[in-house]
């Protein structure tokens, strides 16, 4: 992994994160989320986690975006009326964070591993995506099989709530 | 040369970029925006840890990444049942204002 892709990734990744919430257009924060995880994605594959970054396009810039988009769309929602910003929470939650950035920051550096280069892999490892579904369908295959009843329970759930009158 | 403390300071970044979203917006789907941020920087630090702890046989630690797969699943069940809850409220009340939907508050 070259420190040149590993810094343009994550820059990119950053700062379309933080145009999310910057913007005041819903479709634009959207569509900056989307931008952000693919830079995401491409810090995974520069940490030779393969499987992961592709299953981070497909579902995050692939559904959920859609989703997203449909649902803003749906609303008919506009750009956001400036509202008087109350101020004690404004600068709370500034406060707040930077706080727990300062914190988080200083965990890091007093960490003894995070200055050490990441060893090397082996030449000839086999691919992850051999790995993750060795895993996946051995060691953790009954976590596997309750997030497929979770994922059926959720689209249930969705048709219930989206039904026009509650009952 | 990139270490591991560069991926977890960009992940805590990003963290803190989600973070300070949902306490600084007002708009109840781009706080939902903000909730996917965070969840993406803890998978991005997971998936240094991963690439960190590399074992004899010269592999990463492919726990982590199944542990990723696992967050990435819920995440997108999560986003699908939150987004119809959101239907719901704005059917219901006509506004995606949190400061608007005050029911609970006191």
């Amino acid at each position: 992994m070259s420190p040149a892709f590993f810094w343009i990734a994550s820059a990119l990744m950053l700062v379309f994160g933080a145009a999310v919430i910057i913007n005041r257009n819903p479709v634009a924060s959207a569509l900056s989320l989307v931008v952000s995880f693919l830079g995401l994605a491409a810090l995974f594959m520069s940490l030779d986690a393969f499987f992961v970054g592709i299953i981070q396009v497909l579902v995050y810039a692939g559904a959920v975006m859609v989703l997203f988009l449909f649902i803003i769309m749906l609303l008919d929602l506009r750009v956001e009326e400036r509202r008087r910003i109350n101020f004690v929470a404004f600068a709370g939650g500034i406060a707040v964070s930077t706080i727990f950035f300062g914190q988080l920051y200083l965990v890091i550096g007093r960490l003894r591993q995070a200055t050490q280069p990441f060893p090397a892999l082996s030449p000839n490892h086999p691919d992850d995506v051999r790995q993750v579904g060795l895993l996946l369908f051995g060691n953790y295959n009954l976590p596997f099989q309750i997030i497929g009843v979770l994922i059926l329970v959720a689209t249930v759930g969705v048709i219930v709530l989206s039904r026009r009158e509650l009952r | 040369m990139v270490t591991l403390g560069d991926y977890l300071f960009v992940s805590g970044l990003l963290f803190t970029i989600g973070f300070s979203g949902v306490l600084l917006r007002r708009n109840i789907i781009i706080i939902f925006m903000s909730l996917e941020l965070m969840l993406n920087a803890a998978n991005l630090s997971l998936v240094a840890f991963s690439r960190f702890r590399v074992d004899s046989l010269g592999m990463p630690n492919y726990h982590a990444q199944v542990f990723v797969f696992f967050i990435i699943t819920v995440a997108a069940a999560e986003v699908a049942v939150g987004l119809a809850v959101i239907v719901a409220l704005y059917r219901a009340r006509r506004t995606i204002h949190v400061e608007d939907i005050n029911t609970l508050k006191f």
